[in-house]
């Protein structure tokens, strides 16, 4: 075995060749894009030099590369961690600088300001440690074989998993429907808790399209839009309420994803998302330039926020002929009800797309999303029409993005089309593939992960965009199949009894 | 009149196209090789503008700013290069380890890169415009009517002459060079490829490689042409050359060309003749109508299923 080992084992000057390679790598990639800023002035654009970040990008690379190396040829696990560590301190020290020159610009130093550097060295300390272990448990031990006689910590994790999704999933609602009572003073929990679902509806929505049906939707941001802006018009050309909206919104997004879907299902999976790509683009310049029915980049303000089932208000001063939430129940006037209320109706229609989607999987046409997304040549041999079938998946997820767009629509009382950029679109589909395409737990995790801990971070302002774009290709790398990655059709032809129960339950 | 001013848009789509023609041969290089979409190309043209107005300002810094071709060649060999880096780094990080994982996870993957490029530049190089004076000022006025004067301008042939060469160059690097040859061969069949002694990795590497020396000409370009960049343009500029990719057939590039050329036409006679805030409708509606009804794209060859 340790023959085996230094017969594969590089020689020093290979280390240093391939340490001279990504260092001169290095050089190049930051020595324009980092080295050098431009600066506006009066007179045009001008240069400022900053060698020390060029510096640091080449040491991290070298550490960051000297760890892989130590890594690779199992020297030692202590010695792979620590230098991972180190680069990753260097990295952080280049975001430190990034923002001490920003700074230098910045009004003087406020107390709120210290706080936020305060509190980005706490995150930093905390980052380094997971770094720390994840770099020094997940190293596979010298000689460690594939068939390895004692099963994996992640296995059995993922078997525990699949046999008690039912009850991690009741305990994550009990969670969630206890959430208020948590946090029921904390505004800004409920408001995070409030976007989190959003999204968790959002991602359970396209999981229809992308994790059951297998089509690769990247415009789903579209039926969102239009989601909320028909509640947004209807509400304001025709005074109807929001509870006779949503179901029209969804109507219509659906009817839009129809629309869309029939010509160009035909296509294959890269095809489709770039069209699908393309109608959401359209949607958004539509939105922006048909200035008399949208009002363009100005958006809709003041949208009419809803009431308790058309039964009470929720505002200080009670509309004519409606009685105050408060009233009805006996309660102090306070503005946490309608937040908890909107929290609420959010966890409810999440609820709802969940529920539905669980039970579609089990009529014939939920049957067939998935048989077509396994084979569809397979499909059409045996008499399913793929077009309908995808027809009827892409309208289905359509309609509960235009569900959650009435939502945020009446949530926000204001949309505009910048709501609902690119950006966005990408943002759901990656919360559908981390979580693992088809898992309904998954979504939620993803997230938890992609929308709960960069808003919580919010102090990091635009490296938070910087993070999330850097850890979307971090997760694909080490979990290619998501968070919580099955992808097995839900019922297969010969099934044991035993899988049959996990597969059910998922 | 008429006459005059469709040529005037004839003249600026062709420029235009000739940009889009130029991005969307990265994308039909990779595509053909790995059959996936390079999310993040859009980024490396970005990149490629970015590096080329730094050199320049970096010329104008060292007052060798006066002498015009030397720093339009600077600035085209030294953006070339670094962006091709890039492109390198792209395949590596975001690509190559999930090369054999499932589609899905590989462009994921590159959406992310794509995300972390755009904010990578924005920090920074700060999020404002920069804009730079005209460097190649001048022009031919082709038709001379009392109204309307219909230019060409030297950068607009500079931009023609230089992706002709470009594509003529990058033409025969496919058709008659080794690297060429090899790049074919993992086309057809990677793991065949791989066993006659190709080096997978490296052909793919290059590929990238290639089409992002090639996106970074085209972000030079467009540097020059309108004078002013920012960290967003990647984006629609990287649909629209993908758009191209598939007009033209994907995988076939001469068809990326001509794709772009179509692109750009479309792009000016509609901003020309009907409204401008819908010109990416148009784009994007011309690219639905192909796939429909000739899903091959112009030049490609349509596929055979096969189960």
């Amino acid at each position: 075995m340790s023959a085996l080992l230094t017969s594969s084992r590089t020689s020093g000057s290979e280390i240093v060749k391939e340490l001279a390679f990504f260092a001169v790598i290095a050089l190049m990639m930051s020595v324009m894009i980092l080295g050098v800023k431009t600066v506006d002035r009066p007179t045009g654009l001008e240069l400022a030099v900053r060698w020390d970040l060029v510096v640091i990008a080449i040491l991290s690379t070298i550490v960051g590369r000297l760890a892989l190396i130590v890594r690779r040829e199992h020297l030692s696990r202590l010695g792979q961690a620590i230098l991972i560590t180190i680069a990753a301190t260097t990295v952080f020290e280049m975001f430190v600088r990034f923002r001490e020159m920003d700074d230098r610009m910045a009004p003087p130093v406020t107390l709120d300001m210290a706080f936020s550097s305060f509190a980005s060295v706490v995150v930093a300390i905390i980052l380094l440690a997971i770094v720390f272990s994840i770099a020094y448990f997940t190293v596979r031990k010298p000689g460690a074989n594939e068939d390895d006689s004692k099963p994996k910590l992640s296995a059995k994790l993922q078997v525990g998993y699949r046999a008690n999704t039912k009850k991690i999933g009741i305990l994550g609602i009990a969670f969630f429907i206890m959430f208020p009572f948590f946090f029921a003073g904390d505004r800004s929990a409920i408001d995070l808790a409030t976007l989190v679902m959003i999204y968790v509806m959002l991602g359970w929505g396209l999981n229809i399209v992308v994790g059951l049906a297998g089509l690769l939707d990247l415009g789903y941001v579209a039926f969102y839009a239009v989601g909320a802006y028909s509640y947004a018009l209807l509400s304001q050309s025709f005074g109807l309420s929001f509870w006779i909206c949503l179901p029209l919104a969804g109507l219509f997004a659906a009817s839009f994803g129809i629309i869309l879907g029939f010509p160009v299902l035909r296509l294959r999976g890269d095809y489709l998302a770039i069209v699908t790509l393309g109608f959401g683009e359209i949607i958004r310049v539509v939105l922006i330039n048909w200035y008399d029915l949208t009002r363009g980049p100005d958006g809709i303000g003041s949208i009419e926020r809803p009431t308790f089932f058309g039964l009470a208000d929720f505002g200080r001063r009670v509309p004519e002929g409606m009685v105050g939430f408060n009233e009805l129940f006996g309660l102090e006037y306070s503005s946490m009800h309608r937040l908890i209320f909107l929290y609420y109706l959010i966890l409810v229609l999440a609820l709802i797309t969940n529920f539905v989607t669980l039970r579609l999987r089990k009529l014939p046409i939920g049957r067939a999303w998935e048989a077509l997304r396994e084979d569809e040549i397979a499909c059409r041999s045996l008499g399913i029409n793929p077009t309908n079938t995808k027809l009827s998946a892409f309208a289905i997820g359509a309609m509960f993005g235009g569900f959650a767009g009435a939502f945020f629509a009446t949530r926000q009382g204001f949309i505009s089309p910048e709501s609902f950029t690119f950006l966005e679109s990408a943002v759901i589909l990656a919360i559908v593939v981390m979580g693992g395409m088809g898992s309904q737990i998954g979504v939620v995790l993803a997230a938890f992960v992609m929308i709960g801990f960069p808003e919580m971070f919010r102090e990091l302002a635009e490296y938070r965009m910087l993070i999330f774009g850097a850890g979307m290709v971090a997760i694909m790398l080490w979990r290619p199949r998501g968070l919580l990655s099955f992808r097995d059709p839900t019922i297969l032809l010969h099934m044991t009894q035993k899988e049959k129960a996990v597969g059910e339950t998922k | 009149m008429d006459w005059a001013y469709f040529l005037q848009q004839l003249i600026n789509g062709l420029t235009l196209g000739a940009i889009y023609g130029l991005i969307a041969i990265g994308y039909t290089m990779v595509y053909g090789i790995i059959g996936m979409i390079n999310f993040a190309h859009g980024e490396i043209y970005m990149l490629g503008a970015f590096h080329s107005l730094i050199t320049f300002l970096i010329c104008q810094a060292a007052g060798i700013s006066g002498i015009l071709p030397l720093t339009l060649l600077l600035m085209l060999f030294v953006s070339m290069v670094l962006t091709s880096i890039y492109g390198w780094g792209v395949e590596r990080i975001a690509y190559r380890p999930l090369r054999g994982s499932f589609r899905l996870a590989a462009l994921i993957s590159a959406i992310g890169m794509s995300i972390f490029l755009q904010n990578f530049v924005q920090i920074s190089q700060g999020a404002r415009v920069k804009p730079i004076q005209p460097l190649v000022e001048g022009g031919i006025t082709l038709l001379d009517s009392t109204d309307f004067h219909v230019r060409l301008s030297y950068m607009q042939i500079i931009i023609i002459l230089l992706t002709f060469t470009l594509m003529v160059v990058f033409s025969l690097l496919i058709a008659k060079t080794s690297l060429g040859r090899a790049q074919r061969a993992c086309e057809q069949d990677r793991t065949m490829a791989g066993l006659l002694g190709i080096n997978v990795d490296r052909t793919i590497s290059t590929t990238f490689v290639m089409g992002a020396a090639l996106a970074s000409v085209a972000g030079m370009m467009v540097t020059l042409y309108y004078g002013v960049i920012d960290f967003y343009i990647g984006f629609l500029a990287g649909v629209k050359a993908f758009t191209a990719a598939v007009l033209g057939g994907i995988g076939s590039l001469p068809g990326a060309m001509l794709g772009g050329l179509l692109i750009g036409l479309i792009e000016s006679f509609w901003s020309g003749y009907l409204t401008i805030e819908y010109k990416d409708v148009a784009t994007f509606s011309i690219l639905v109508l192909v796939l429909i009804f000739r899903p091959w794209g112009l030049m490609g060859k349509p596929e055979v299923e096969k189960v």
